[in-house]
């Protein structure tokens, strides 16, 4: 396989999943993909309506999207995710952005056994697990592309977050271990790791005394995070893998 | 499921395993893995092709205990009948 001589098409015959693809940063990055020529699969939990307007939008710019409902911190969930994807789109997932994400800040001390578990099965475990469908298919094909949105958190302490810089960092690393394991095959494995982004996420939390800290002096968009996963996912990317992709203004540097 | 005869597995074996290198004429029951060069990723690949397309599923301790494609041939025609 040459990398200069004949380019393979891109995207190659297969689409993309973005999870907790219905709202703030992966309602973006489907949006990009399917810009790209991805047709896309955007995954959901309770937010069918926003889901529903991601994919119309796609469709409305001459795109390919279906809105697929899922818990991605549910056990059960890749497959049924999967099945549908490719059942709608008709081509395997080849592209997987695991994005699906929350937070349950409390101090340590009063860190709750419920905010733990909740945070590491969504934000950690279900990327595994979604991962590890992906794979399936992707190694198969000698290509694949899989993006996990991580933090700064899990590069940077923040206080009232133990549980989501847990599962970030574990994300992290779990993102390079991957990446090793499957290069040869031509799937790559990275990671990107946002600052302080402008969604329903930080709606509260984003005002003078935090925009003081980062060095760009404002949060970030959505669009400036699928950027980056934008790229991750292009063909121009294929020896880029294990990487952490920092997208913060500056705040972790 | 119908019967799979071992002839059968051999040669879907032997097709897997010519896709991750050596040359199909190089592949013989005998052989080792090692020999082939066949590593522990490729042998997961190959547990998840058995597993599409006979059902049949070889878990981590099981594919360790394959030496040669003889072995896995075997196991495999077993365990889909
Ligand atoms: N915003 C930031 O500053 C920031 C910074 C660093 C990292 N991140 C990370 O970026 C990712 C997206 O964050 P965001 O700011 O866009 O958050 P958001 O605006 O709160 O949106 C979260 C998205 O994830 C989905 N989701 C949540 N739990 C899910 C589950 N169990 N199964 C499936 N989907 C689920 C939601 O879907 P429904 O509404 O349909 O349930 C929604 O589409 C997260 O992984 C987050 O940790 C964000």
């Amino acid at each position: 396989m040459s990398e200069l001589g004949s380019a393979p098409a891109w995207p190659p015959a297969g689409c993309a999943l973005v999870t907790g693809g219905s709202r703030g940063i992966g309602a973006a990055i489907a949006r990009a993909l399917a810009q790209d020529g991805w047709p896309v699969a955007v995954n959901y939990n309770g937010s069918a309506q926003a889901a529903a307007e991601v994919v119309s939008a796609v469709e409305a710019a001459g795109g390919r999207a279906v809105a697929i409902q899922g818990d991605v911190a549910d056990p059960q969930a890749p497959e049924l995710v999967f099945a549908q994807a490719e059942e709608r789109l008709g081509v395997p997932v080849l592209a997987l952005v695991n994005n699906a994400g929350i937070t349950r800040d409390n101090l340590a001390p009063s860190l709750t056994d419920e905010e733990w578990d909740a945070v590491i099965a969504t934000n950690l475990t279900g990327a595994f697990r979604f991962t590890r469908r992906a794979l399936k298919g992707m190694m198969r094909a000698r290509v694949g592309r899989i993006v996990n949105i991580a933090s700064v958190s899990a590069l940077r302490a923040n206080p009232g977050q133990a549980n989501y810089a847990a599962a970030k960092a574990g994300l992290v690393q779990f993102t390079r271990t991957v990446a090793v394991e499957v290069a040869r095959r031509g799937v790559t494995v990275n990671a990107v790791a946002p600052g302080f982004i402008a969604t329903d996420m930080t709606s509260e939390l984003i005002g003078p005394d935090l925009l003081a800290v980062i060095p760009a002096r404002r949060a970030g968009s959505s669009e400036e995070v699928a950027a980056c996963v934008r790229f991750l996912v292009s063909r121009q990317a294929s020896y880029v893998t294990g990487a952490v992709l920092t997208v913060d203004g500056g705040l972790g540097a | 499921m119908s019967a799979v005869t071992k002839e059968q597995v051999q040669e879907r074996v032997v097709e897997a395993l010519a896709s991750f290198g050596p040359d199909a004429a190089d592949i013989a029951p005998e052989s080792t893995f090692e020999e082939l060069d066949i590593d522990s990723l490729d042998l997961v690949e190959l547990a998840q092709i058995v597993e599409d397309e006979y059902g049949v599923v070889l878990k981590g301790e099981d594919m360790k205990e394959l030496k040669t494609v003889g072995e896995a041939v075997d196991l495999i025609t077993e365990r889909a009948n």
